[in-house]
């Protein structure tokens, strides 16, 4: 089997195992589950109770002539099937509000749900459903040029979340015995010129640090002054001016000042109340106390050492030897980390080998990088959003409206948020007069007069009064008409599928908050409500 | 609701286009005549038929665009299939311009895309000039490169430096690479070009020879030593073929000896092929999210029926989700969108000798060089009998050749730059004959 290089076998095993269902199969469902399908998501089960109609035609690419009139979801569902027969496919000819009034445990079978297309009041029964059978839920809506995705799960917690940019763990700021004890087996000052050019950059900078350490009372260099003599020294160690090791030393120096211990990232996690580990804990928050103990007592006050070290300038014999260095210590460490999980599952009255040794060296490895992500109830954020937050949102300008300045229109407002608040104005219109703002033609300026002050009615309910939406895009809400475009679903469906993925494979972090797709000009924002 | 109205199959983009609106561009007239205009007379190039080229193929298509054409030089390999949708596995060793355009046919009725099997080079600049707006789906900086210098070298300058709106031809580009990616509006005199901000796209990292010779630290240092210097020693003059299995196979046992001789862990098949062809890992949602921002770009550039992407979109959802929007700053002095290097002649230089002339100029540096005089071919280097036919242009004088024209636009292609690094490219440049124009025309010599 094929697997993406990007999560890994273990990623592909997770997905592959993952149960889907769709709610609503436009272009937003159909789009999501096509990236997800391809990706080789274990099964799908579609949801749906519409008839395919010409109108579908123009935007969704699971449907063709030949199947209006049929069910949506049973043509969506054979075209998915074609793109991947190793899918489990099925679809269910049933619109998801009946089957969220009448049958909330039907949901309960899923390891994902994603909800397209579903306005306010269904939303938030859904969600209220799915936080209650600790079931993942993903919103996701395109409506004109705008969209919305929105995670909702109790918490999603991530070891490996492999992020792009994150410092090496390589202790140079405080080396162990053994580190130390190598780096003395080789001399900087040897006099032969090859071996001089292939002393990797982390030996320099130990015995540097030790050198300067011994003529500065035990300290290391703090201050710029300081930091500047260092690198000094660095340099009046070289022989030739073209010695790559050296200047990557110089380069790497700032990791011999760099702060020790924990950070507040970390803190906050193993500071966290799950922590505190009983019978109903996840395996996560055991390896999290195994970890806060560790960092409290064997680490003094670092992490399990990750074990690897960047490439750099060396000969192979010193380069190789020091990984190993790295990785002896980085095993010593997990054999610690190891026996505290095991004397933490004993004390809860686990299995002490429930925790597999692969899962508890993950988690030492990516131990400085773990992420936990809450998200509030949606009916909690639609009710009583962040007020100080919202209020911020909307009345912030757009970022970069400086350069606005020669286009045609300076949106006086964040576009963001004001969509965001259209949008769910626009679920109350529905609600009460039976039709979305602008739905039909010829009924425009009655409906834009009408969503004016039903926007203003909800930012009220907000507690928003002093906000305004602008006339401008009110009159843009009504000019969408509730239309799914099929370039604006694409882009939602695929942000969603990109966060399943991560939810599902549990790599990399997913987004928080309420993210709205502008397409007016693509400055969309993540509104933390 | 409403059952009585028939259904329009464009109901959805109907709303967009057919109502106005105040947050739309300058140009933008709703009605049903925008609609079909934009069915009917515009033509879209997309380029390239992979992960980003199917989906702006469906995604153009939805959006209202019927001619479409699409170019690819690639066949479809078993690896491409778990992203780009249109292909399926029976399909495989098809070209993929040529699947993918007939699959998009297939399911969207009225749409027209016509495929070309080829290199991006093999098709002569005049093919670029005929489509109203070029999409790019690539994955390489040398192709992207060189679509934006033919794109730029159909633009003109009036008098006073200033574009000349009717000879802009706009770009829209899209590239990802695992989570993150990016879509850019180029239009050339207006927004940057791509050339003007090529430190965008840094160059490849490549492993000093000596360090694959003689201290390899890496899985993919073997990898490269097995490649690039086991491989010659061992093959004399036979070229690798990365799409060989059969050689990538070997470069993959070499690599795993040499791993072993070294005690380097890490060497294993799929990285072979990753470092080997430098690939680019790609997965379907990124491409989706990308290439839906290229096509929503690409219709509201075309109809005016939203504001456009200012300039430059980046996408990243590593670390949760971060979009943002940065507006870069032409390069006054590019060498590829701006007015056209100027060159000062004597009247009496021979077509052969301006040739010379491109070779050593400091900016140039071009070799192999073509030259075409509004849109006549003056000399060309290929095919065999083009050459044979303009050769004797070589030895008259360029005055001569332009009609005595005092002072124009001559586009050259060629080879730009120094040893290895060579690649195709088309420059424009301002040639101006001495003594044959009125003094205070000279001061246009500063935007050189």
């Amino acid at each position: 089997m094929l697997f993406c290089r990007i999560w890994g076998e273990k990623g592909q095993a997770a997905l592959e195992k993952a149960s889907i269902c769709l709610l609503n199969c436009g272009p937003t469902g159909s789009e999501t589950l096509k990236n997800l399908v391809l990706g080789g998501v274990g099964s799908i089960t579609i949801v749906d109770g519409s008839k395919v109609e010409v109108g579908d035609l123009g935007n969704n690419f699971m449907v063709d002539e030949s199947s209006v009139g049929q069910s949506k979801a049973e043509c969506v569902c054979a075209f998915l099937q074609e793109l991947n027969d190793a899918v489990k496919a099925k679809f269910i000819e049933e619109h998801p509000e009946e089957l969220i009034e009448t049958n909330p445990s039907f949901f309960s079978q899923f390891t994902l749900v994603i909800a397209t297309q579903l306005v306010e009041d269904s939303m938030v029964k859904l969600d209220r459903i799915c936080r209650e059978a600790n079931i993942s839920l993903i919103f996701a809506r395109s409506y004109g040029l705008m969209g919305l995705v929105r995670i909702s799960v109790k918490e999603h917690t991530v070891i490996e979340s492999k992020p792009d940019h994150f410092l090496d763990d390589l202790r140079l700021n405080d080396p162990w015995p053994e580190l130390r004890r190598f780096a003395e087996t080789v001399d900087l000052n040897t006099t032969d010129a090859v071996v001089h050019k292939h002393t990797p950059y982390i030996i320099i900078l130990v015995k540097m640090a030790e050198e300067w350490a011994n003529t500065h009372g035990g300290k290391l260099p703090s201050t710029r002054e300081e930091k500047k003599q260092f690198k000094d020294l660095i340099k009046s160690k070289m022989i030739t001016v073209d010695e790559e090791n050296y200047k990557e030393a110089m380069e790497a120096s700032f990791k011999v000042f760099s702060p020790q211990g924990i950070s507040p990232n970390l803190q906050k996690i193993i500071n966290d109340s799950c922590s505190e580990v009983d019978s109903n804990s996840s395996d996560f928050w055991v390896m999290v106390a195994a970890l806060k103990e560790f960092i409290a007592s064997e680490g003094g006050g670092e992490t399990p050492l990750e074990g690897s070290i960047p490439d750099m300038t060396s000969s192979t014999e010193l380069y190789v030897n020091l990984q190993k260095t790295y990785q002896a210590k980085a095993e010593v460490d997990f054999l610690v980390m190891e026996q505290r999980v095991k004397n933490l599952l004993k004390k809860i009255n686990r299995d002490p080998a429930s925790i597999s040794q692969a899962n508890i060296k993950s988690f030492c490895r990516n131990a400085r990088k773990l992420a936990v992500c809450r998200y509030r109830l949606v009916e909690d954020e639609f009710n009583s959003p962040v007020q100080p937050e919202l209020q911020k949102y909307l009345t912030d300008e757009d970022y970069g409206t400086l350069q606005e300045a020669n286009t045609l229109k300076v949106l006086p407002e964040n576009t963001a948020a004001g969509l965001y608040i259209l949008l769910r104005a626009a679920d109350r219109f529905a609600a009460n007069y039976n039709k979305f703002p602008g739905q039909f033609d010829g009924e425009m300026d009655e409906d834009i007069s009408r969503l004016k002050s039903t926007a203003v009615g909800l930012l009220n309910d907000l507690g928003c009064n002093g906000s305004a939406i602008s006339e401008d895009l009110i009159n843009e809400m009504c000019r969408y008409g509730a239309s799914e475009l099929h370039v604006v679903a694409a882009f939602v469906g695929g942000v969603a599928s990109q966060e399943v993925i991560k939810l599902i494979t549990r790599q990399f972090i997913p987004m928080s908050g309420t993210f709205i797709f502008n397409g007016i000009d693509h400055k969309s924002q993540l509104l933390l409500l | 609701m409403a059952d009585s109205i028939p259904q329009s199959r464009s109901r959805d983009l109907d709303k967009l286009l057919l109502r106005p609106g105040n947050l739309v561009g300058p140009t933008f007239e709703a009605g049903s005549q925008l609609r079909d205009d934009i069915k009917e007379c515009v033509r879209v190039l997309v380029i390239g038929a992979g992960g980003l080229g199917c989906e702006l193929l469906k995604d153009l298509a939805f959006s209202g665009f019927q001619n479409l054409e699409v170019i690819d030089m690639d066949r479809i390999e078993v690896t491409n299939l778990n992203r780009q949708f249109l292909f399926r596995i029976g399909d495989v060793g098809k070209p993929k311009a040529e699947v993918a355009a007939k699959r998009v046919m297939e399911r969207v009725s009225g749409v027209d895309i016509k495929s070309h099997f080829c290199r991006i080079e093999d098709k002569p600049i005049s093919f670029y000039n005929d489509f109203h707006i070029i999409v790019l789906g690539l994955d390489s900086i040398e192709a992207r490169s060189y679509i934006n210098s033919v794109a730029c070298s159909f633009l003109e300058y009036d008098s006073d430096d200033i574009p000349q709106e009717e000879s802009i031809k706009p770009m829209v580009d899209g590239g990802t690479e695992g989570f993150k990616g990016h879509a850019r509006i180029i239009m050339p005199g207006v927004t940057p070009c791509f050339e003007c901000t090529i430190w965008l796209f840094p160059p490849q990292v490549k492993f000093p020879l000596c360090t694959l010779a003689e201290t390899p630290r890496t899985a993919a240092h073997c990898i490269e030593y097995a490649h690039l210097i086991k491989w010659d020693e061992a093959h004399s003059g036979k070229t690798f073929d990365p799409d060989d299995p059969e050689h990538m196979q070997w470069v993959y046992s070499e690599a795993v000896k040499r791993a072993e001789l070294f005690g380097i862990p890490g060497v294993t098949y799929s990285l072979t092929q990753g470092v080997v062809k430098n690939i680019i890992p790609a997965i379907a949602s990124t491409n989706a999210i990308i290439s839906a921002a290229c096509a929503l770009e690409t219709l509201k550039v075309v109809s005016g029926c939203s504001k456009t992407l200012t300039n430059y979109l980046t996408y990243n959802g590593v670390e949760g989700l971060h979009t943002k929007v940065t507006e870069f700053v032409r390069d006054k002095d590019c060498l590829v969108c701006g007015p056209g290097v100027l060159i000062e002649l004597e009247a009496s230089v021979t077509l052969k000798k301006f040739i010379d002339l491109l070779e050593d100029h400091p900016k140039l540096l071009l070799t192999r060089v073509s030259v075409t005089y509004r849109g006549k071919n003056l000399y060309m280097q290929a095919p065999p009998v083009l050459e044979e036919m303009t050769r004797s242009n070589l030895d008259l004088p360029l005055f001569e050749l332009m009609g005595k024209t005092p002072r124009d636009i001559v586009h050259v292609t060629g080879a730009a730059g120094k040893g290895d690094k060579k690649q195709s490219c088309s420059r424009k440049l301002r040639v101006i004959f001495k003594g044959m124009v009125g003094v205070t025309d000279m001061d246009m010599a500063g935007g050189a």
